[in-house]
């Protein structure tokens, strides 16, 4: 998946000249943290929530207030910055959010600001990611750490004609000699499919008794 | 003369059947009416045949397109490809004959339930046979074919103009329900259910909270897997409370799957009798406070239809009928009657007997977590944001 199948199009940005104010007033209107700061379409710098904070300490103070409105965004923005290609994989975004502990990323295209993209998107895109938002059932099971296990495990729902929504593969606990399979399935009533899996010799981790740590 | 309350049945109900050995089956509705019966709690003219629901009626809450798929299907002329689209021909919602048939006359009880009451021919009114919650618009999902609340409500709303309670107790979460509604804010859907973490549909988390105008009429309470009565009824009966408060209905419609309890098979919550005993009286109490009595009560899900069904579901009829819950012994013959049929060994009690299970370790974390899943979820009505 690439970052341009998840990011906003309509970003929402202000010029070098406008005021930290007007900086404060778009923030809070529109509810985000981060204002990417163009000239003719081109990227310059970025201004975040953190960035406006520490031009304006104290709220209550009278006499800042004024400085708020004349000081120029060009004397607070950030110039030095990370961003991102609509092409790149989202999996390379999340690195990069993970690597510069960034809380945005803009995405630059031919020198042209073409989106954004915020830590909360990519979040809600990993939820999406593990299919929790299709009717399903969820199902983990133990697997051998052998090349050919999910060939073997899909067999089964294959057989039960089920349609899977979703696979995960976790490490199993320290164990590198198992793995965990995260499955979520179009089923409501998935005990066909447990026992099968259990016939086969997989083991089930769940549906489980209450004694299983989940 | 107003009665106090309608039993809608018919025999037909039992004609929503996908196979011998699928896990929903309507023979629950005949034990539970045996077991009424046998305690002398039913008079037969309670009974309330129940109509079929016509097309124009489906249309309130379904697509042209589907019901003529289905109606298709009911006569053997639909491919499992095609089927399996509209969400039907699957292992879990499989093709049976005059399928659309028993599914409009499922949808129909629920409607002569509504009439019986908006009518005022009846206080209160039961229909064993709905509850499909999981029925979209243009698909089945999860056994059920036609969605009877959610053209059950748009019925309130258009013929009667109320305003709509949707209470939905079953362990999986009511989407098919809460979906139809997502945008309507003269609708309110409560759903407590098992976490969608792992259970069948996997929605129901508190942050869907209805959608545009209707923000703020959706509320869902997900517990635990494993969760017992007392964590469960601390929260059913602290939410509906404040959501009922807040929502101001004219009309009442409880979901009571029976699914549960601790010996549902589909299931993970650990529920016993007390649940079942005390859901109904809180839906009547409520009622009463808020909407002048108006309480329409359905089935739903339940898939130990022995031991666990018509226990549960006589209750919903004895709180309508303000017969005191009975206690001690079955009625003898109800259970001679059908232990030679059960395959497992019927409770001989109307209570559970103590003991059921072992002690659950993590007690303390479950019944924290539900807290604060409480918390989260009725925040908006109790900080007004």
């Amino acid at each position: 998946m690439l970052v341009l199948d998840i990011m906003k199009n309509d970003v929402i940005t202000l010029n070098s000249t406008h005021t930290i104010a007007e900086a404060v007033h778009l923030m809070q209107k529109k509810k985000i943290r981060h204002i990417p700061i163009i000239e003719n379409d081109r990227l310059i710098g970025l201004v975040t929530d953190r960035d406006v904070k520490e031009a304006a300490p104290s709220s209550l103070s009278d006499e800042l207030e004024t400085l708020l409105y004349e000081t120029p965004l060009s004397k607070i923005m950030k110039t030095d910055l990370i961003i991102g290609h609509p092409r790149d994989f989202i999996e390379e975004a999340a690195l990069l959010f993970y690597t510069y502990e960034i809380g945005c990323l803009p995405i630059v295209s031919n020198y042209q600001l073409v989106g954004i993209l915020t830590k909360t998107d990519l979040l809600y895109n990993y939820i999406e990611l593990t299919g929790a938002n299709q009717p399903s059932s969820h199902i983990q099971i133990r697997v051998p750490n052998q090349p050919g296990i999910l060939f073997e495990v899909s067999k089964v729902f294959h057989h039960h004609n089920t349609n899977v929504l979703s696979v995960l593969v976790y490490p199993y606990q320290d164990d590198e000699s198992y793995k965990i399979l995260a499955v979520r399935i179009k089923r409501m009533n998935p005990l066909s499919i447990i026992e099968d899996l259990k016939m086969e010799g997989f083991q089930v981790l769940w549906p489980s008794e209450p004694e299983m740590n989940l | 003369m107003k009665k106090q309350a309608s039993f809608i049945f018919s025999p037909d109900q039992l004609n929503y059947e996908f196979s011998e050995t699928h896990p929903f089956n309507q023979k629950r509705i005949i034990l539970t009416k045996d077991l009424l019966e046998e305690i002398h709690a039913i008079q037969p003219d309670e009974i309330v045949v129940p109509r079929s629901a016509t097309d124009e009626e489906l249309l309130l809450a379904h697509d042209a397109k589907y019901i003529e798929i289905v109606k298709k299907a009911s006569k053997g002329e639909v491919s499992e490809n095609i089927g399996s689209i509209y969400g039907i021909g699957t292992e879990d919602t499989p093709f049976f004959p005059n399928m659309h048939e028993a599914s409009a006359l499922l949808v129909g009880g629920t409607l002569t339930a509504i009439e019986e009451v908006m009518e005022g021919r009846s206080r209160f009114a039961l229909n064993l046979g709905g509850g499909l919650h999981h029925g979209f618009q243009g698909k089945a999902s999860g056994f059920c074919i036609y969605n009877d609340s959610s053209v059950a409500i748009k019925y309130l709303q258009e013929k009667y103009g109320a305003r709509v309670l949707y209470v939905d107790t079953d362990a999986h979460h009511g989407d098919g329900v809460q979906w139809t509604f997502y945008d309507d804010p003269s609708v309110c859907t409560f759903s407590i259910h098992e976490t969608g973490r792992y259970l069948f549909p996997g929605t129901g988390n508190v942050t869907e909270r209805g959608n545009g105008k209707g923000y703020g009429t959706s509320f869902n309470f997900p517990v635990d897997a494993f969760t017992e009565d007392e964590s469960f009824l601390h929260i059913y009966r602290t939410a509906l409370r404040e959501v009922a408060e807040f929502f101001k209905p004219d009309v009442i419609l409880t979901q009571n799957g029976a699914d549960a309890h601790y010996f549902d098979p589909l299931t993970h919550l650990y529920g016993t009798m007390k649940i079942y005993k005390e859901i109904p009286k809180v839906a009547k109490e409520l009622a009463e406070e808020y909407c002048d009595g108006r309480w329409i009560a359905i089935g739903g899900g339940g898939y130990d239809i022995w031991r666990v069904v018509p226990r549960a579901w006589s209750h919903l009829w004895l709180t309508m009928k303000a017969i005191p819950a009975p206690t001690g012994a079955l009625p003898e013959e109800w259970l001679k009657k059908w232990q030679p049929e059960s395959p497992v060994s019927l409770i001989e009690t109307w209570e559970d007997p103590p003991n059921l299970y072992e002690p659950v370790p993590r007690k303390k974390d479950i019944n924290e977590k539900n807290e604060q899943m409480l918390t989260r979820a009725l925040h908006v009505i109790r900080n007004g944001s």
